[in-house]
Order: C-alpha cells, then sequence, then structure tokens
C-alpha cells in the first residue's frame, strides 16, 4: 500500500455492492483527516488481449462475449464491427445492419432498465441513507411491486430481442465479420409487436421516475459527486445520437467541440491510455490535451451531452427538458447519469418499434464480401459508454495484436473524481468510514453503471471494501456492505 | 406431472466457471418431459418470471469452495444484502418470484466444485470433469424420478 506521503492518512473501501466486478477504495488522509486523495483500485488482472492471440478472426464476436457475463452483446457486435473492417466491408446490408442495430438497442434497453430498476431505484425511492437491508430490489418489490415487475419484464424484452437475432443468450453468433447469420421471421417479429407499446409506456414512465427525482432534489443532485469535465462519444453525421454507429465527438464541460467526426479508424492518434501504478485498469484520454486535462465521460451523460438531437420524438421532447436544466449547455452532474440512462432508454425501445416495422428485416441479403485487409477498429456505445476493439490479423488469419477500451476504463478517471469529491464532503472531520460515507461513494459509483468485471477482464463475485490509512500509512478502518 | 426448471449458468470462458452451462448442455440433450432447462452467464432478475412458472427450480453454478464433488441443497427466498450487481443469487430470484408473481416454487442450488477460474479458457479442469460427470449421476435419476411423479409440492428433491 503506497503511504508515503507523510501526514497523510488513508481510507480504503471495499467492496462497492451493486457495481459489477470487484472494486476497492482506497481514501488518504492528511494529518488533519481532510481528504488528500481518492482513489477507485481495480483488483483483478488483465489478460484477455493475450488470450485471443492466434486464434482466428472470425472467431472474435463469438469468443469476445467471455469477456465477462454482462454485456456479451456489446463486444460481439464491437468486434463484429471490427472484423468487418478486417474482410473488407465498409458498408453492410440494409438488412444486416438493422439486424445488429435491433440486437444492440434490445441490449440497451435490457441493460438500462435493469441498471434502473435493480440497482439504481432503491437509492432513489428510498434515499441514500436508507438501511440497505430495505434499499434494494427485493424492498423496491414490496413497496413498489407494479414498478418491480416493470422492471423485469422490460429486461425480460429486452433479452427476448437479443434471443431473436444473436440466436441464443450465451455464445450468441447472430453478427458475423461483413453481416449477420440470419434476419428475423415474420413471427419472430409478430411476438415482439404484441409487447411494444407497453414497453414504451413503461420507458416513459420510468423516464418520468429518474426526471421527477432529479428535477425535485436538484438541491442534493448538483452538488453530490459532480465536477466539469470532457465528453466523449460516437455522433452519427449529421449530430444525432447514435448508439450503434458513427464518428466520434468529443466536447468540453461548456460544449466547445475538441474534435469532431473522426473516423474512429484513426483513434490512436486521438487517445491514448495512461497506466498508473494502483489500477490495473487504464485511464485513457484525449492526446491533445494530455493526461491531466484530456480525460473525459463516456455513457448516457456523455451521449446526451454530445448529440445534437435524437431521432426519436419521446427521446428528443425528453432531451430538451434535460438540457433545459443546464440552459443547453452540457451537464456534468454525476447524478444526471440516472436521468439521460432513462431518455436513452426510450430512445431504444423507440428504435426498437421503428425496426420492428421496417420489412428490411425480413431482406434475404446477409452477408458482404471484400478484400481482406490487416487490421480494423470496431467501435459501438455499449450501454455504459464507448466500446473500442482493435486487431491486427496476419496471413493466417491469426490475431496478432488485440487492444479493447472497455466503457468502464474509460469512465476510471471521473468515477474516482466523483469517489474524492463524495469523499470531501462526507468525511472530512471524522476519521472513520460511516455508513453513510460508504452509502454515498456506491452511489456514486453506481451512478456510471461501471462493470469493473469487465473492465478489468475477470469474472466474479463483486465486492466493494473502504479502507481508511492514517499519515503513517496504518490502516484505521475498513468497512464493506457486504 | 412436476413442472421443473434448470438453470445452469456461469462463464464457459473462464474454465471451470463454466460448469454450469456444461451440466445444462448434458442435461438438455435428454429432452426429459416436464423439464425446461435454460443456460446462462448468470442468474438475473428476469429468471424470476420463468422461476415462478415452475414448480420446482434447480441452480446449477460452479462453486470455488464447497464440498467435493458437489453439493446439492435446498434454498429459500431470501433479498436484502444478497443483491451485489447485475447478477442475483438463487435465493434472491426465488424472492422475486414469490414478491413479484406470487409463485412458491421450490428452489435448490446444485453447486459443482470447480478449482480453476483465474484465466481465460473454454475447458473444463479434470477434476472439475470429474465432479460434473458425479453431479449428473446423481441428478438424472433424481429428475427422471421426480418428473413421473404427478405434482405434491415437492420436498423430496
Amino acid at each position: 500500500m503506497n503511504t508515503s506521503s507523510a501526514n497523510l492518512k488513508k481510507i480504503v473501501i471495499e467492496p462497492v455492492t451493486r457495481v459489477e466486478g470487484h472494486g476497492k477504495v482506497t481514501i488518504l488522509l492528511d494529518e488533519k483527516n481532510k481528504v488528500h486523495q481518492a482513489r477507485l483500485h481495480v483488483v483483478e488482472f488483465r489478460g484477455f488481449e493475450r488470450f485471443v492471440l492466434g486464434r482466428p478472426y472470425w472467431e472474435m464476436p463469438v469468443l469476445v462475449q467471455r469477456l465477462c457475463g454482462i454485456c456479451p452483446v456489446s463486444h460481439h457486435l464491437a468486434a463484429a464491427k471490427a472484423m468487418d473492417i478486417v474482410v473488407g466491408v465498409d458498408k453492410l446490408t440494409p438488412t444486416a445492419e438493422k439486424m445488429r442495430r435491433l440486437m444492440h438497442y434490445g441490449q440497451t434497453f435490457q441493460s438500462h432498465s435493469l441498471h434502473f430498476f435493480h440497482l439504481c431505484s432503491p437509492d432513489l425511492l428510498f434515499g441514500f441513507d436508507a438501511d440497505p437491508a430495505i434499499r434494494n430490489v427485493i424492498g423496491v418489490a414490496q413497496k413498489f411491486p407494479d414498478l418491480a415487475v416493470q422492471g423485469v419484464m422490460m429486461r425480460k424484452y429486452g433479452q427476448e430481442v437479443i434471443k431473436v437475432t444473436a440466436g441464443k443468450k450465451i455464445h450468441g453468433t447472430g453478427a458475423i465479420p461483413g453481416g449477420i447469420n440470419k434476419n428475423l421471421s415474420i413471427e419472430e417479429r409478430d411476438v415482439l409487436l404484441r409487447e411494444i407499446d407497453q414497453m414504451v409506456a413503461w420507458a416513459q414512465g420510468a423516464l418520468k421516475v429518474a426526471k421527477d427525482y432529479s428535477v425535485e432534489n436538484l438541491e442534493k443532485v448538483i452538488p453530490f459527486g459532480s465536477f466539469e469535465s470532457n465528453h466523449l462519444s460516437l455522433i452519427r453525421e449529421d449530430g444525432a445520437m447514435d448508439l450503434y454507429h458513427g464518428n466520434l465527438r468529443a466536447i468540453d464541460a461548456q460544449g466547445n467541440k475538441i474534435f469532431d467526426q473522426v473516423d474512429y479508424q484513426n483513434y490512436l492518434d486521438y487517445i491514448n491510455e495512461e497506466v498508473r501504478d494502483y489500477s490495473y485498469m487504464k485511464f485513457p484520454f484525449i492526446k491533445a490535451l494530455g493526461t491531466q486535462d484530456g480525460w473525459y465521460r463516456v455513457g448516457p451523460l456523455a451521449r446526451v451531452n454530445t448529440a445534437d438531437f435524437i431521432d426519436t420524438p419521446l427521446a428528443e421532447a425528453a432531451r430538451k427538458e434535460f438540457m433545459a436544466v443546464t440552459d443547453g449547455k452540457p451537464n456534468n452532474l454525476t447524478l444526471a447519469y440516472h436521468w439521460a440512462r432513462m431518455i436513452e432508454n426510450l430512445h431504444a425501445i423507440e428504435k426498437i418499434q421503428d425496426l420492428l416495422n421496417d420489412p428490411d428485416l425480413q431482406g434475404k441479403g446477409l452477408v458482404v464480401k471484400g478484400e481482406r485487409r490487416g487490421e480494423g477498429v470496431g467501435l459501438i456505445e455499449a450501454p455504459r459508454g464507448t466500446l473500442f476493439h482493435h486487431y491486427r490479423v496476419d496471413e493466417n488469419d491469426q490475431v496478432t495484436m488485440a487492444n479493447l477500451i472497455v466503457s468502464t476504463t474509460n469512465n476510471n478517471e471521473p468515477m474516482n473524481r466523483a469517489v474524492q469529491k463524495v469523499a470531501m464532503d462526507h468525511l472530512d472531520g471524522a476519521p472513520e468510514i460511516t455508513e453513510g460515507l460508504l452509502n454515498h461513494i456506491e452511489v456514486a459509483i453506481r451512478a456510471y453503471d461501471p462493470c469493473l468485471s469487465c473492465a478489468t477482464h475477470a469474472m466474479g463475485q463483486m465486492p466493494l471494501e473502504v479502507s481508511l490509512i492514517d499519515c503513517e500509512g496504518k490502516l484505521i478502518d475498513k468497512k464493506s456492505n457486504r | 406431472m412436476t413442472k421443473i426448471l434448470l438453470i445452469g449458468y456461469g462463464n464457459p470462458g473462464r474454465l471451470d466457471d463454466g460448469l454450469g452451462p456444461a451440466l445444462a448442455e448434458a442435461v438438455a440433450q435428454l429432452n426429459l418431459p416436464g423439464l425446461t432447462v435454460d443456460s446462462d452467464y448468470q442468474l438475473t432478475v428476469e429468471d424470476a418470471a420463468a422461476v415462478a412458472e415452475h414448480d420446482l427450480v434447480i441452480f446449477a453454478d460452479a462453486s470455488i469452495n464447497g464440498e467435493e464433488p458437489f453439493f446439492y441443497r435446498e434454498i429459500f427466498p431470501k433479498g436484502g444484502l444478497s443483491f451485489s450487481s447485475h447478477s442475483v443469487e438463487p435465493e434472491a430470484v426465488l424472492a422475486m418470484a414469490a414478491d413479484l408473481f406470487g409463485a412458491a416454487t421450490r428452489g435448490y442450488a446444485l453447486g459443482i466444485r470447480g478449482y480453476l477460474f483465474d484465466e481465460f479458457g473454454e475447458r473444463l479442469s479434470e477434476r472439475a470433469r470429474g465432479n460434473l460427470a458425479s453431479a449428473l449421476d446423481f441428478l438424472i435419476p433424481l429428475l427422471k424420478k421426480r418428473l413421473s411423479e404427478p405434482c405434491q409440492h415437492p420436498s423430496i428433491l
């Protein structure tokens, strides 16, 4: 443990409940018991990039789903997009692209719904300081049963969309290099159409819960773990939000463009990753701004901030309401992630509705072929944020290099900042880990919906622990919620 | 006839973590009438809806430090602090099936002891394979027996 700084104390928090993977938080105090520094550690290992070396490129869209069980579809599609480039395909057939989009919106819908109802709503409905024995999804089920059933059924609907597009829940094979291996049958379409209006209505209801909480609790929302940041996402050529494909746009905290419409095949010219000794998770940053100023947020908040508009009517109306709170400037509030996430959830189900009524999904043109290339990059806006897959493939069709920047890694620095802000607001003056401190740190991290098991390329239980180390390197407190 | 749901879960790309899906795959091949077999990376909240449609559910998972070659025991609905991530514990799935759908589904946990979890790889260790075989030898006759009997809200599984 690094406690070399004189006259500093350190608090370590682990595990963060209701966040994926294994996380540990350490808070370093000075001799006056004020927060000097807070860090979110990730304690697992990286290894996936090595695991795929030597494997044939066409295996990647299936193989990468083993990264973790939380968002296999996002990895499946990002790898498939990279391999489209490798097989020389720059444009898919309409059927293939729309099937992939349907799969992706299904993934977004189930993931956002699950996060909101399962992980976020207990905090919003019961309050951050409520007893953890009540402040969980079972508590929601008992006190707000209709809401809990909606959450389960929305998640189930999204999973059904994935099943009919990816083929199955484990090791889906829907997307292949250059296209897709099945279209959507009329029967599959009609099953999904039967419930679509209900899903749209429920998504609107969830959005209202998130919006009302944010608006009615602005005094609490504004300072909570908040800070100004850059924001990065894919963006469509006309500036619309696009979760499946586009070019890169980065803006600063005031909304000024840092770069725009960057072809992500060239992402290495714009994005770099810093390694720090206390975490296996890297810290990406915008090259032009450097490590100190170049870090950025990704995910729902960043995407709503970067988009000029959303191309579905209900979500666009919600976006306008959201942006009005900050007079059209980027929203830099950590807790605003929840509201933004529910705007995207509504957008996703609206897109599913549009796609289900599109006859291209019953088309026969599934795969396109091209001239083999040696390298490909695939990006997608995964539920948690921008996901980068980059591969090099040799003349024997074997993968020789893989670089993945997962969504949670992109949010590494913002999560650290959020933890530090919360720690400063809730710890100073008392060198102990109170229940309130633990809860508030968890709430701050959860807003980003991190998948630490994915970010560190490891599966397992998700614990979070917090430890307090004094200025002489001595552990003075350690607590977890498990 | 008793309606039974078997859910084998885990990540087949993480060595012995794939024991649950491997068991599910082996049992599914038998096509036993009245048995629904599902497989996933993890348990999630929507599993509660499927559980509620069955009389019995068996959750099959790899066990990191449980008894060898496997353990099998009844579990009961339990919420609260067992929730830790997007995935949920079997007891919590039962609790949600009861609270949200009024189900009285009985639940059993089948934990097959595994040994290798910390690397990527699509294979089971030799010892894990042996434990999987033992678990199948135990479970398949039990399933056949139970499925052949009329449902009387079972307690013998």
